[in-house]
């Protein structure tokens, strides 16, 4: 080995382990890292079912791959605290594991059954679970940036200690919404989390189109709305965890927002429906990515390097989450429809809770719905 | 029972509520330190405070979004619109947010928010603040949308509205903010989603109608009752949705007629949904075809004279109910 | 080039046709416009136009052979040319469509065409006799509401009219097309039908009993139809409510028709030369039965009342209707407050109304509002008869011509006899038979002693 490659391999492993003295990472016993690990491999043995399923014609709509991107999920998540909430938008099946959701609602959603998660109402891009403070799930882009900044208020309103991380694509930072929120969420020191995951491309419009400061990043738009901005490699576990702890201690203990841009990158299309993700982008680029900055890769590369993981819990690691996916793939398959009476539930608080409030009259308008055979004249 | 504005029966209620549950709280565009545009929220500040009656920027989408986010946490935010002409600012927060997240979450998640604020037409300001988007709300399930014509309606529909789980658009009237009327005193006095109030009876003709329209209808039937001893009944919506139709076929059944008049222009407005109910529930009932009355088809006017044209009026509900009974005008 | 003449459709039920005759053979030189056949379809036999100029090369149907639409049933085209080979059409039953299969088929596979064209006719696969059972369950389901259709008296064409209207009329039996409509542009409201039901103007006609079958005789008066005029349409539908909505009964009493004819003699001898302004004036019998029918009102009131559903109304005056028969119908004129003019002014105005009447000049105000009628057919000597109420009566009278009759007078001698008879029909939800009797006795009693009318 040659001086010039040794200093290349300490620079790359001073790179590796930069935030590794991080408090919140100094913290980690070696469960909880390799607890880190598996939720990501997790994630993406999920996507890669799901994403066969899909092509087996098991599902309908969109599919927005996250495969590439687990680690911003994964860490960010992993430092929730009791008090603090997530919302995302439509790429969400990672931060649904991450949270905690189970395989087979997840799955069972996306195959459009009533074991899923929203009851097979809501689909692959509108997963839920409010009860491990996940708002979702949100198909707009840009729509729920004002919605976590109402979350985050709810904290504050309510004097609880917390925050809220509310993930949006870089598409969503040209969103009118987004930025009124910034401000809204500055002037009124609301303790909000902004999470730009910037994959490069908004379906396949890269920054350099799409962006006036494309050489600034994004997350410096938080100068103009007098906020506290970051930017993380997305690709190292370790610097996603330790960069978020800042802007989530800023935010539950001073109330101050902050806007992190995590660079990441997409294996797959903008969705399963995205037929040029391999001609706005080069076979090369996807590759560089693949071998150099896999965020799975790069944690395994840590954690054996450390000594947390071998090889063999690597592959055992790997064949628990395959065979994990694969039995939620059987689970939904094997789970109902939702009845078609479903439509219309959950429309209303007040239907689905009768005799719980002074609503009268008439909540649907349909003459006569497909499942009446009864014809009134 | 007090007579007191209508203007004054809505901060009644937005005082009460406020009082009674420590999560509502009131929000928007100069509600707080500048007592409200239109003086609705006039003294709540005071009263209430910063954490209660909270300023906002010009910044809909922002604050509406916000709102529903804090709905979705427990928090019953009443967001004021300075006009509903700005909602379409939020449009993407206010129907398409706040009508699906409990749908689809499987109906995990409520969203208990009321967007309140004058959607009226009649005041010279031009077309772009002069919108009644009641009947755009109502075709979105997951929302409901009330249009108190009296003080009391307005006191009772907005507590109810704010004690509701659901996302509730109350829709008033800046004309109607100084109509004074009899307001019970009872810190309980809520008016039920969905009742509609039969205003004045009569047997000649069902003139069904909501908001400041209510107000025309019955000037039209004091007219037609002592000029040509025509007796309308006048049944006021009140509510959009849900929508009251037992009242309304019970009416029309009775008369044989209908007569629907609104501000809201005539293209699938809410005198299309009710027409549509009358002739599938009453066509046998049926003595004359369903009339409507709307605003003039086009966007409003600015020009005093001509925009008063636009609305329907008095007299023009006395010229379609005489037309409609075949009596000489 | 031949040209293959099918089977046409020739009425709109019409699914196949039977060749009754053809009126041209094979090697028959055709132009277009000529008839070739005669065919009987569901409907009646017609004839089969050519539109081909030519020689008839070939007939492939066979005279009784039933030949679906679309099929061919000969061909037309130069002398000495071939006829085209076609699957015989005599008896063939398929569907166009099914032709249009075959052709289909036939083009794409010619040579698999040619082989089946020899195998034995198949039979009607089992989706096609589906189609047909199909079709025919339909027709009869057509028919069937046809039939429903033309037995609802409240459908209309040309009738506007509320859909409350139309259930009211059609619960309660009324004929729309009988019922005035007051609503905007003359629909037909609530109000109208059940003024009509009031009123019973809108009873349906009963349906004509249809004419015995046998072979028609020649006409022997021309046979015409006439537009029902609005006269007779009026009539029509006041007597039909009359007879539906009041049950009538009848009364007939025969008075002593002398004293009334002496009375008007001596008066009329006296009167009938002088000047009208010395008073001159003619009665004529007429006068003095209506004079008598109003005096005996005076005594028996309860004739003079109206049935008003809830109420009925007993009017203080006699306004007295009479008929009047015109040329083409039957007018009742009314004189207003019959009861307050002498016979002088009862005979002057009866005859100012019968020449308006017959100059059509009546208003309709002079017609309407009677309170009693009296119809008397004695002119044409008919002796008795019965009228139909005039709405809104209680009764009319009809009065019949004085025939001499051998009686037996109070001394037991046969004598000669002029009697009268005067029937009364009355309704018999205002007024009973006792009432009418009462009349009926009463205007007897003036009749016979004329000489009260005068004072």
């Amino acid at each position: 080995m040659s001086t010039e490659t040794q200093d290349q391999a300490a620079q790359a492993k001073n790179d590796l382990f930069a935030h590794a003295k991080a408090p919140v990472n100094q913290q980690l016993t070696a469960e909880q890292k390799i607890k880190l690990y598996t939720d990501m491999v997790r994630i993406r043995k999920f996507e890669q079912a799901a994403l066969q399923s899909y092509q087996k014609g098991k599902m309908g709509g969109f599919l927005h791959l996250y495969i590439g991107q687990e680690a911003t999920a994964v860490g960010t998540i992993s430092l929730m605290d009791d008090n603090d909430h997530i919302i995302t938008a439509y790429r969400d099946h990672g931060h649904a594991l991450a949270v905690g959701m189970t395989m087979n609602e997840c799955m069972a959603e996306l195959f459009g059954k009533f074991t899923g998660c929203s009851k097979g109402k809501g689909g692959s891009m509108h997963f839920f679970a409010p009860d491990k403070r996940y708002w979702g799930g949100h198909g707009i882009v840009g729509g729920q940036t004002p919605l976590g900044l109402g979350i985050a208020f709810a904290l504050k309103y309510k004097g609880l200690k917390g925050c809220c991380l509310t993930y949006l694509g870089d598409g969503a930072i040209n969103q009118g919404p987004f930025h009124e929120s910034l401000n809204l969420a500055s002037l009124w020191d609301i303790p909000v989390v902004y999470i730009i995951e910037n994959n490069r491309y908004s379906m396949g419009t890269s920054q350099t189109r799409s962006s006036a400061h494309p050489e600034e990043g994004l997350a410096a738009r938080a100068e103009a709305y007098n906020m506290e901005w970051d930017k993380v490699d997305g690709s190292n576990l370790y610097e996603i965890r330790a960069k978020t702890a800042v802007a989530m201690e800023r935010a539950r203990n001073e109330s101050r927002p902050m806007l992190l841009e995590i660079d990441t990158y997409r294996y797959y299309g903008h969705s399963i429906a995205d037929a040029n993700h391999k001609k706005y982008r080069t076979k090369e680029e996807i590759e560089d990515y693949q071998n150099n900055k896999d965020p799975i890769s790069v944690f395994q590369q840590i954690l054996i390097q450390e000594g947390v993981l071998d090889e063999e819990q690597v592959k055992e690691i790997d064949s628990t989450a395959k065979e994990e996916a694969k039995a939620s793939i059987e689970f939904a398959d094997n789970s109902p429809f939702p009845p078609a009476q479903e439509l219309l539930t959950d429309v209303y608080w007040a239907t689905d809770n009768p005799g719980q409030h002074n609503n009268q009259g008439r909540m649907f308008f349909n003459d006569r719905l497909p499942w009446d055979d009864e014809y009134q004249a | 029972m007090a007579v007191i504005t209508y203007r004054q029966a809505i901060k009644d209620a937005l005082a009460e509520e406020i009082t009674r549950d420590e999560n509502v709280f009131v929000m928007g565009e100069e509600v707080a330190q500048y007592n409200g545009a239109y003086k609705v929220t006039e003294g709540l500040w005071t009263r209430f405070g910063d954490k209660r009656l909270v300023d906002a920027p010009i910044s809909e989408a922002g604050f509406i979004g916000l709102a529903i986010g804090s709905a979705m946490m427990g928090l019953r935010p009443v967001v004021e619109m300075m006009f509903f002409s700005f909602v379409y600012v939020a449009w993407d927060q206010a129907v398409n947010n706040a009508s699906s997240v409990r749908y689809m979450s499987g109906g995990q998640i409520n969203v208990p928010l009321v967007i309140r604020g004058p959607a009226n037409g009649g005041t010279n300001v031009g077309a772009t603040h002069s919108h009644t988007p009641e009947n755009l709300v109502a075709n979105f399930p997951g929302l409901k949308v009330v249009c108190p014509a009296t003080p009391a309606d307005a006191k009772g529909l907005m507590k109810s509205a704010i004690r509701d789980n659901d996302p509730v658009f109350v829709m008033e009237s800046t004309v109607l903010y100084g109509e004074e009327g009899e307001v019970p005193d009872d810190e309980d006095f809520i008016i039920p989603l969905g009742k509609a109030d039969v205003k004045r009876k009569g047997k000649d003709l069902s003139i069904i109608a909501h908001g400041r329209s209510v107000l025309m209808a019955l000037q039209a039937a004091e007219e037609l009752k002592e000029k040509h001893n025509i007796d309308a009944e006048v049944v006021d919506l009140r509510s959009i949705r849900p929508l009251d139709e037992e009242t309304i076929i019970e009416s029309v059944k009775k008369t044989g007629r209908a007569l629907l008049v609104e501000e809201n222009k005539p293209y699938s407005g809410v005198g299309a949904q009710i027409s549509h109910l009358i002739q599938r529930r009453c066509f046998d009932y049926l003595d004359a075809p369903v009339h409507r009355l709307s605003a003039v088809d086009a966007p409003a006017f600015y020009s005093p004279p001509v925009e008063k044209v636009q609305l329907p009026e008095a007299p023009l509900i006395i010229r379609e109910t005489l037309d409609m009974l075949n009596v000489k005008r | 080039m031949a040209e293959i003449i099918e089977m046409p459709k020739l009425s709109d039920t019409m699914t196949t046709g039977t060749l009754v005759n053809w009126l041209k053979q094979e090697g028959d030189s055709v132009s277009a416009g000529d008839m070739i056949c005669e065919v009987e379809t569901d409907k009646a036999t017609m004839e089969v136009e050519c539109f081909e100029d030519g020689v008839i090369l070939k007939l492939y149907a066979q005279e009784g052979d039933s030949v679906a639409i679309g099929q061919p049933i000969c061909a037309v085209g130069e002398k000495g040319e071939e006829a085209p080979a076609v699957e015989s059409g005599g008896d063939s039953v398929s569907s166009g469509d099914d032709k249009a299969a075959q052709e289909t088929e036939s083009k794409a596979q010619p040579a698999q065409d040619e082989a089946s064209s020899q195998e034995p006719k198949q039979a009607p696969k089992p989706a096609e006799a589906e189609t047909k059972a199909e079709d025919a369950q339909k027709a009869e389901e057509q028919d069937v509401e046809d039939e429903e259709k033309a037995a609802d008296t409240t459908e209309g064409p040309d009738i506007r009219v509320s859909p409350l209207a139309r259930k009211l009329a059609k619960e309660k039996g009324l004929d729309l097309t009988l019922i005035k409509g007051t609503g905007p542009a003359g629909r037909i409201v609530r109000d109208d039908v059940l003024k009509a039901e009031k009123e019973g103007t809108a009873k349906p006609q009963p349906k004509q009993a249809p004419a015995a079958a046998s072979a028609p005789a020649a006409p022997f008066i021309e046979e015409k139809t006439f537009k029902v005029t609005n006269m007779r349409g009026a009539i029509a539908r006041a007597l039909v409510g009359s007879k539906a909505q009041s049950p009538h009964f009848y009364l007939q009493i025969e008075v002593d028709g002398k004293p009334i004819t002496d009375l008007r003699a001596a008066l009329n001898h006296k009167l009938t030369n002088l000047p009208p302004e010395q008073g001159g004036v003619k009665f004529t019998v007429n006068d003095l039965i209506l004079k008598a029918a109003t005096e005996a009102v005076r005594r028996v009131p309860a004739i003079n009342r109206e049935w008003k559903g809830d109420t009925i109304i007993q009017h203080g005056g006699v306004q007295l209707a009479f008929g009047v028969a015109i040329d083409d119908g039957l007018l009742t004129p009314v004189i207003r407050d019959a009861h307050a003019k002498s016979l002088r002014q009862i005979a002057h105005e009866a005859k100012e109304l019968i020449g308006k009447a017959r100059n059509k000049k009546l208003k309709p105000d002079e017609m309407s509002g009677s309170t009693l009628t009296v119809t008397n057919l004695g002119m044409f000597g008919i002796s008795d008869f019965y009228g139909i109420i005039n709405p809104p009566n209680a009764a009319i009278l009809s009065v019949g011509a004085t025939v001499k009759t051998p009686i037996v007078d109070e001394n037991d001698n046969i004598t000669i006899g002029y009697r009268m008879k005067v029937g009364l029909s009355g309704d018999h939800r205002v007024i009973d038979g006792a009432v009418g009797a009462q009349y009926l006795s009463a205007l007897k009693d003036v009749l016979e002693t004329p000489s009260v009318m005068l004072v």
